[in-house]
């Protein structure tokens, strides 16, 4: 029994990075579900094409820089990023959206920073704003339900064409954000506007047009819940972020509702729940401490209200979480926990009496 | 008693079970017994005889050559062997000096010190010098001289002596059989600690996951006064002794500080029993009680087992191998160490020897930081493992003890539970390895240099004196040349 000796400890929690990973995959399940069965198969060949392309880049990048392709692969990252930039892309989108998407996603986001946990910024979100700069159009051409096993589903040679066209300009469809921007453009307030939205069930359930995944609020929180339980997320993050994008949205609607939609509407609409518990809850771009979350989740919240409500573009999230994640390394500094034995400062605390 | 919280920790399977059930079983005498010089915190003992030399049991074969160290007593009756290198159990693996004893199987006493009949009408010196004269240093693993700590009550103001029943490491049973099997005299012990310190309040602290020993401690506490019996979470590390400290009375030791600074004395409860041994009986530190387990070993139990018997008698004593073993610990797994094979010997700080099969280590190939926060959240100190981890594999030691690497306790925590199975305590141990050796080489760099400024300042002195002694010459030299031009 000579062997070199090593250090403890000499027994391990049941924990690994792949089932975290595979929990993160079970948890969007249902609410992928939903929503691809909503889109139909347009939306299917879509998720199908860049899930496939992340994890082709991932295997291509590992093999050209001489790693093992499969064992990368089976760390999970590459389908989570590949999985959640499907997700936020318009259902009908083209093909190639989806791979230069995950090219920009895997290659560049990731890789190019040096890989599996070395980036600054999420790698799904980079994707999503680096196709929404530079074909707004296409990224913002969304569909109405368009359910499976309906006479609303795409046949298949239409489900094609989609795939190499996109949606076709007759059935372009906004989203409640999208639509009540159009409108405060136009002078309409929002008040009025914001009452086209599908009644509250459907915003519930996830009956409206949007990204491939944001839909469904209830299925997205029970996938959120699952993660909280299984202790792969903790609460401060989605709590700070809702939080602060309920109230900001609040008090301005208090103060004009004739130019901001209230806070429930922010929640319902848009990818308020798959950012707070999906995207912005990322381990490598995020803070690690629970202090450090709170301020993390606050700020993507409050920041997406703002860009929702200020900027051009009728959604905010993927940006406000990128600008968050440039503060991340900055946060992690400023939220260390206190040392035992010591002061916030490093000095050792005072002898007290006792 | 409700425990005040701490922070961090996690929450290993214990594998009590394996163990836990098995009465504290006497031990056949080896036939040769190793006993390292430097079981203990402090300077290494100085041996007492030859080779050669006949030796009965509970004879001093080693002094202490300072407070801060303990002598060695001979564990059995026997012929010293040899004075030589042995490999030892220690985190290093290196070869120590040991003296080897060859047992006449006669297990013949020498005379022992007188029993103290009262030990508190003692007065505390006696208690402290008659501990120090055992060779009792501490049994929870952590060996610090024993007396040097029931000598505190001189140093500072104290209150409490809190017994740390906690058995915090997984496996490990060894105290827990003491406390169920010997109550009475672990709880004399504590009072006879409790009377050299001085202080009059006692808290016995038991991890809730042995609830036998905590009833049958509170039992045995009964007829005392000022002795309390806390159950304490199940939580790690709340053994370690600073947290035990914080989690039985709130009081957080500062950075650099001795416990018995904030008023409490942190003894084990093996150390009891064995500082009763020695008082009420004169009976020297010679065995100690050590948990033999592991899925890898045939029947786990707990043994009172000579100080220097090889591991290899234990393991075949325990019925061998039933697996090989990934890993052969001394201590727990969490903070313990792997040995280098089966012939080192039990030493005072074993508090048991743990073969694990490849399964129950849980390792992984390690994978790259997804940096989930785990480890800083889990860290009981509060440091940031996966920072420093990071610094350190880029070389900025500076960095990493600016960031607390020197405050970490190598509880395991953080690498017990990392996702990507990052050796985070290998990381820690070099670096404090290194910025320890950097501190010295420092330390010895600038005694080098006064050194060197006090030979320069001697020469320039013994140049002056020589110049003025010149110039004295010449000025007599000059002088009869006056007489004589005179
Ligand atoms: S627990 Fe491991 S993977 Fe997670 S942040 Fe710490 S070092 Fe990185
Ligand atoms: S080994 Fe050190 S850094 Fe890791 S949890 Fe324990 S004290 Fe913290």
């Amino acid at each position: 029994m000579k062997t070199t000796l090593q250090s403890g400890p000499f027994a391990h929690a049941d924990h690994r990075v792949d089932r975290t990973m595979l929990t993160v995959l079970l948890a969007l399940l249902p609410a992928t579900l939903f929503n691809l069965w909503l889109f139909g198969l347009p939306a299917i060949l879509l998720f199908a094409c860049t899930l496939g392309a992340a994890l082709g880049f991932e295997a291509l990048w590992l093999a050209a820089t001489g790693r093992d392709a499969r064992a990368g692969l089976a760390d999970g990252s590459a389908a989570i990023t590949g999985w959640l930039l499907a997700l936020s892309l318009p259902p009908w989108a083209p093909w190639w959206l989806g791979v230069l998407g995950a090219f920009i996603a895997i290659v560049i986001a990731k890789h190019a920073y040096g890989g599996l946990g070395q980036n600054l910024f999420n790698p799904a979100m980079v994707a999503r704003v680096a196709l929404l700069v530079s074909f707004p159009v296409i990224m913002t051409a969304w569909v109405a339900p368009q359910p499976l096993f309906t006479e609303r589903a795409a046949s298949v040679a239409q489900s094609f064409a989609v795939l190499g066209q996109g949606v076709p300009d007759t059935m372009v469809s906004a989203t409640p954000l999208g639509h009540v921007k159009t409108e405060l453009s136009r002078a309409l307030p929002a008040s009025q506007s914001a009452a086209d939205a599908p009644a509250l069930p459907d915003l519930l359930l996830g009956r409206r047009a949007g990204s491939m995944g944001e839909t469904s609020v209830l299925l997205i929180l029970a996938g959120g819940l699952f993660l909280l339980w299984r202790r792969v997320i903790t609460w401060h993050i989605p709590v700070a972020l809702l939080g602060s994008l309920f109230a900001a949205a609040q008090l301005a609607s208090l103060a004009d509702p004739a130019r901001y939609t209230d806070g429930l509407f922010h929640l319902l609409t848009g990818a308020s729940f798959l950012g707070a518990f999906f995207i912005a809850t990322d381990y490598v771009t995020s803070p690690m401490s629970p202090r450090g979350k709170l301020i993390y989740g606050a700020g993507c919240g409050f920041l997406t209200w703002a860009i929702r409500s200020y900027a051009g573009y009728p959604e905010g999230m993927a940006f406000a979480v990128l600008l968050m994640n440039a503060l991340t390394p900055i946060i992690d500094q400023y939220t260390r926990p206190r040392v035992f034995g010591r002061q916030r400062n490093g000095e050792p605390l005072p002898l007290r009496p006792f | 008693m409700k425990n005040h919280p701490i922070r961090g920790g996690v929450h290993p399977r214990y594998w009590k079970e394996l163990a836990s059930g098995q009465p504290i079983a006497a031990f056949p005498l080896p036939a040769r017994l190793s006993l390292p010089l430097q079981q203990h915190v402090g300077a290494a003992a100085i041996p007492l005889v030859e080779p050669g030399q006949r030796v009965r049991k509970g004879e001093r074969i080693a002094l202490a050559p300072g407070a801060m160290s303990a002598p060695l007593h001979a564990p059995t009756s026997g012929v010293v062997h040899a004075i030589e290198e042995i490999t030892a159990a220690h985190a290093s693996g290196l070869p120590q000096l040991a003296i080897v004893i060859d047992s006449d199987g006669l297990d013949e006493w020498a005379e022992l010190p007188a029993p103290l009949a009262d030990p508190f009408a003692a007065p505390p010196e006696e208690i402290v010098r008659r501990v120090a004269e055992a060779g009792i240093v501490g049994q929870g693993g952590a060996v610090f001289p024993t007396a040097v700590k029931l000598g505190m009550g001189k140093q500072y103001r104290l209150d409490t002596l809190l017994l740390n029943g906690a058995e915090c490491e997984p496996y490990i049973t060894s105290d827990d059989r003491v406390m169920r099997e010997h109550a009475a005299e672990v709880i004399d012990g504590a009072r006879i600690m409790a009377h050299a310190l001085g202080v009059a309040k006692i808290i016995i602290a038991i991890k809730k996951n042995k609830p036998e020993a905590i009833a049958i401690m509170r039992e045995a506490a009964r007829a005392f006064a000022g002795i309390e019996v806390v159950g304490v979470k199940i939580q790690y590390p709340i053994g370690y002794a600073q947290y035990l400290t914080q989690a039985v009375t709130g009081r957080e030791t500062p950075a650099g500080r001795r416990n018995a600074e904030v008023g409490v004395v942190v003894q084990n409860v093996a150390t009891a029993l064995a500082v009763q041994r020695a008082v009420r009986h004169g009976v020297p530190l010679i065995s100690r009680v050590v948990t033999v387990t592991g899925t890898a070993v045939s029947r786990a139990g707990n043994f009172e087992v000579p100080i220097g018997t090889p591991v290899a008698e234990l393991i075949a004593h325990c019925g061998g191998y039933r697996a090989r073993p990934r890993f052969l610990v001394n201590g727990g797994p969490m903070m313990g160490f792997q040995l280098p094979d089966e012939n080192v010997p039990v030493v005072k700080g074993c508090v048991g020897i743990v073969a694990l099969a490849e399964e129950e280590t849980a390792r992984q190939p390690e994978q790259a930081c997804i940096r989930c926060g785990t480890c800083m959240d889990v860290c009981p100190i509060g440091l940031p493992p996966v920072e420093m981890a990071q610094l350190i594999r880029k070389d900025r030691l500076d960095d990493a003890a600016r960031l607390g690497v020197g405050d970490c306790i190598a509880c395991g925590s953080c690498a017990w539970a990392c996702p990507s199975h990052i050796p985070l305590v290998q990381y820690f141990n070099h670096a404090n390895g290194a910025l320890w050796t950097a501190d010295r080489q420092q330390r010895k760099n600038e005694r080098l240099r006064q050194l060197a400024e006090a030979r320069s300042a001697r020469l320039e002195a013994a140049r002056q004196e020589r110049l003025a002694a010149q110039a004295a010459r010449k000025a007599r030299a000059a002088a009869p040349r006056q007489e004589i031009s005179e």
